[in-house]
């Protein structure tokens, strides 16, 4: 299973976090710390995986943000690559082009998304299109309490 | 009154993106944290949302954001969908399993779960499936049940992987969704079809007998396979060409669990990993993945030979592609099968050599490791030149284990005697200050036992000291030797090389020099006041050494100090007993269920008795036995010039002041003993040696221990030997630890390895120590 994502950006600032076990937050803190030391490190054409504990970690740069994929060590790490891909292609999708500033605006449209792709650690559907459906449909039900799309509910 | 309206979540964003230093942004966040608290005690309902999620985004931040933890309960019970969307996010960020609050989350899940939405349903289920405790699994699982046999395929992918966080978290409940798996594999929609697959594995890899129930599920997975591969293009699912690459890589691990060890099983799923091995298109990433995890699965299974040779070429092509991660990942597969298919292995040595030079440190890590697993008789020679060409020129991150790595291997495989003296010399010079420090007894005693190499290696080692004195194990093992074999030296009696010309004076020149140098650790210096001692009887300048010896008796260091004082009393009194204890040292064996680093000297005496001159002293007594004897002063004089003598302190067990030995952890075939020393020059740091070995018939991979003590202890923790604990007893994985201690010491350990491909891990309490090894 996947234990952790982590999106931060070349400064180290953190945009978003997923965990898939429960850890406490200083636990949290001291893991991201480790992981953005470890990745921001990296030379530019390091391969994309490395060994941290008992754990693997696939990383890789879009743009200005770094995705950090934390998998335990049975998973397949060319497969884990594909995972953060896709993530990626369905931001993009939603928020068409997506960039930094879309995920640090929109942080909580960046978890419902992800939140349809993956569960406790393990994919949950397979085709974008059913992805993106199941978020539109979704984000309906909220605009039509408050024009949730063109205004934001909050 | 005024009527403060929330500002908005985006504003505040914008807001906070402006603060210029770390002192600012703060001010603004404590701001709105009282304006949002004060909103909270209001009760207020229409801005509730809206406060959360400023307050997910200042916990983002990193500022606490406990206080909202309720509200976030109040969202989900809310029936707005926006608030319940936030509410659960807020949960999923905010609360875990530790705090009580999270249960309260428990009825509001059930009602949600039975909500006329199925997308509230799924928030729910989402929730549960990420952060469900153990209670609420076991609560709200019937639901779960429920949902898993639902039609709604949006809903039952969900549910499904729902079940799989719940068997994790309880995995007694696992039986009660066996039924609802019936049919899972004949849905038509992937995102079932995929989420089902990864149920059916979690409940074969926990339990042997629905591992047993699913093989029978063979066929139908491997049609499912077939018809991705075959099926033309399918917008929804294709990736780069190929179709759903997620659910492939999924069926064919349920295949490997399901094939492992059944020959039926085996032979049924031959035919498809032939064809996705062949006909998997390789020039991207997504192809090249499905590849890697049939690989694995062929190397896993009861495959034809036929197709582990494929298997095997797959990977030898893997280490020639452009890309590192592929490169990568194919020599990580390779280490794996190394064991069982090592002929394979070996025919892909030179490429694998080729990754030493990558300069990818990934990469020159697993090609390190893989090179040294690859090693034998055969190729020995060849072999170890790359590899000390290799820890000449890598990071200091890799020195330690490579040097390690070349010891052992040297070890088993030296064509040698002096082909060994020569590579160990070549470590020593090269990358003599990361070599463990439990190798320079190993080492002295491998030299011991080369007899006829004594005079070349004593003029090697004192060459060496000339051109470098910096790097400690070189200088001990030198000092040693030189303190040995001195007589050798100035006698130019060297036959494997061009013999030096080389003074009583120049050599005690230089092991005084080691004794005032800023370089020299306190051990070093230990060692060479030890080697000058022994030259009294090998050379002809005993004044000098006299002098030299009774300088330091008021050295400041302790150590230094105590042993001068004992020297001096040799000299003085017991010159007549001199020559014996510093008589040449007899060839040492090794015990052989201890690791490497354990020798015992096979013919001291038991008692301390009267002390022939062409006998070795009595080296077997613990320090405590001997005071007690007749001969006193001079039986402890005795044990503890043997003690200096060895210079061995650290790992000769007998020396250890008898901490016995204990066993730390005996589960599943694996055991863990520990042996205690104390470190020497400081008794409050305690030594433990942990010696793990495996009983079962599969090796033990990925081996990685780990220690934690109380707060009030320092650990350090060195390098392991290796990470391979092997199969039926035939070897140990050792590892160093040390304590800082002056209480009971305690100790949790955690241990990871995979065993017969699945993952182990266990925590265990040590709490049987010795008294011994903390007083």
């Amino acid at each position: 299973m996947m234990r952790f994502l982590l999106l931060f950006s070349r400064q180290g600032k953190l945009r978003l976090q997923k965990w898939f076990t429960p850890i406490t937050e200083r636990e949290k803190k001291k893991i991201i710390r480790d992981m953005t030391t470890l990745v921001l490190a990296r030379q530019p054409r390091s391969c994309n995986f490395l060994q941290w504990k008992d754990l693997k970690i696939i990383y890789k740069r879009y743009a200005s943000l770094y995705f950090c994929l934390a998998v335990e060590n049975q998973e397949n790490e060319l497969l884990a690559l594909e995972v953060i891909h896709r993530y990626v292609e369905l931001l993009d999708k939603y928020f068409g082009n997506v960039c930094e500033l879309d995920i640090i605006f929109n942080f909580e449209k960046a978890y419902f998304i992800l939140d349809e792709f993956l569960m406790g650690g393990e994919i949950q559907e397979t085709s974008k299109q059913m992805v993106n459906r199941s978020i539109e449909a979704s984000d309906m039900l909220q605009e039509t309490l408050e024009e949730y799309m063109s205004k934001p509910a909050f | 009154w005024v009527c403060h309206t929330p500002i908005r979540l985006r504003e505040l964003i914008r807001t906070i993106r402006t603060a210029r230093t770390q002192a600012e942004e703060r001010e603004m966040i404590q701001k709105e944290c009282a304006a949002i608290r004060s909103s909270f005690r209001e009760e207020d309902n229409t801005y509730r949302c809206r406060n959360v999620a400023k307050l997910l985004y200042m916990h983002m931040l990193g500022y606490p954001a406990h206080f909202g933890q309720l509200e976030c309960l109040k969202l989900i019970a809310s029936q707005k969908f926006t608030d319940k969307r936030i509410g659960y996010l807020g949960a999923m960020l905010l609360l875990d399993e530790r705090q009580d609050v999270h249960l309260l989350m428990t009825n509001c899940i059930k009602n949600d779960l039975n909500h006329s939405t199925q997308y509230v349903q799924g928030l729910a289920l989402c929730t549960l499936g990420c952060m469900g405790s153990s209670e609420m699994c076991r609560d709200l699982a019937g639901e779960v049940e429920k949902l898993l046999k639902t039609s709604n395929s949006y809903l039952r992918k969900k549910a499904a992987l729902c079940a799989v966080h719940v068997i994790r978290k309880v995995p007694e409940l696992m039986e009660m969704f066996l039924p609802a798996t019936k049919n899972l594999l004949s849905e038509k929609n992937h995102g079932v079809l995929h989420t089902s697959v990864v149920l059916l594995t979690e409940m074969c890899e926990r339990s042997p007998d629905m591992l047993a129930h699913f093989r029978k599920l063979v066929p139908q997975l491997v049609r499912i396979l077939k018809n991705l591969i075959m099926s033309g293009y399918s917008p929804e699912h294709d990736v780069s060409g190929i179709s759903d690459p997620f659910l492939q890589v999924r069926i064919l691990r349920l295949l490997r669990i399901l094939g492992k060890g059944d020959d039926d099983s085996s032979e049924a799923m031959n035919d498809i990993l032939a064809q996705v091995a062949t006909n998997t298109e390789t020039s991207k990433n997504v192809g090249n993945a499905i590849l890697y995890e049939t690989v694995l699965t062929i190397m896993d299974i009861k495959s034809e030979s036929g197709l582990r040779v494929l298997a095997i070429n797959i990977l030898g092509r893997f280490l020639l592609n452009n890309d590192k991660n592929i490169r990568y990942v194919a020599l990580t597969s390779l280490l794996k099968t190394v064991q069982t298919d090592h002929n394979a292995v070996q025919r892909h040595r030179s490429t694998i050599v080729d990754c030493l030079k990558d300069l990818d440190v990934s990469i020159k890590r697993r090609a390190m490791e893989l090179s040294f697993a690859l090693v034998n008789g055969n190729n020995i020679r060849g072999m170890m030149k790359e590899l000390l060409y290799f820890l000449d020129s890598c990071d200091p991150e890799f020195k330690a284990d490579c040097a390690s790595g070349v010891f052992l291997a040297a070890e088993k495989y030296a064509p040698s005697k002096r082909w060994h003296i020569d590579t160990i010399m070549r470590v020593l010079t090269t990358a003599g200050s990361y070599v463990r420090d439990d190798s320079v007894p190993n080492l002295i005693q491998l030299i011991t036992n080369s007899v006829e190499m004594h005079a070349y290696t004593v003029q090697r080692l004192y060459k060496a000291l000339l051109d470098d004195i910096s790097q400690q194990p070189l200088v001990q093992v030198a000092s040693w030797c030189i303190g040995e074999y001195g007589d050798l030296l100035i006698s130019g009696q060297c036959e494997e090389e061009e013999p030096i010309q080389v003074t009583e004076d120049e050599v005690l020149d230089v092991l005084e020099g080691l004794l005032v140098s800023n370089l020299s650790s306190p051990v070093t210096r230990g060692y060479s006041l030890t080697a000058i001692m022994k030259l009294s009887t090998r050379f002809s300048s005993v004044n000098r050494i006299k002098k030299v010896v009774s300088i330091y008796g008021s050295s400041i260091d302790v150590e230094l100090q105590q042993r001068a004082v004992e020297y001096n009393a040799l000299f003085k009194k017991y010159d007549h007993m001199r020559p014996a204890l510093l008589e040449r040292m007899p060839i040492m064996e090794k015990t052989a269920s201890n690791g490497p680093t354990e020798i015992v000297q096979t013919n001291g005496e038991a008692e301390p008795s009267v002390v022939e001159p062409k006998h070795p002293p009595p080296v077997g007594q613990p320090a405590s036995q001997v005071k007690n004897t007749v001969f006193g002063l001079v039986s402890r004089c005795l044990s503890l010039m043997a003690f200096y003598l060895f210079d061995l302190s650290k790992t000769v067990n007998f020396l250890s002041i008898g901490i016995p030995p204990m066993t730390a952890y005996n589960k599943n075939g694996l055991k863990i003993d520990f042996t205690f020393e104390r470190a020497n020059p400081n008794p409050n740091v305690a030594v433990i040696t942990i010696h793990a070995s495996n009983s079962t018939e599969a090796d033990m991979t990925d081996f990685v221990f780990q220690a934690a003590v109380p707060k009030t202890f320092q650990l350090q923790l060195l390098s392991p030997s290796s990470n391979v604990v092997p199969a039926l007893n035939q070897g140990t994985v050792t590892q160093v630890i040390r304590v800082l201690n002056q209480q009971k010491l305690r100790m949790r350990i955690k241990l990871t390895y995979i065993h017969k491909g699945s993952a182990v891990q266990d925590l265990a309490e040590v709490n049987n120590f010795p008294p011994q090894s903390w007083q």
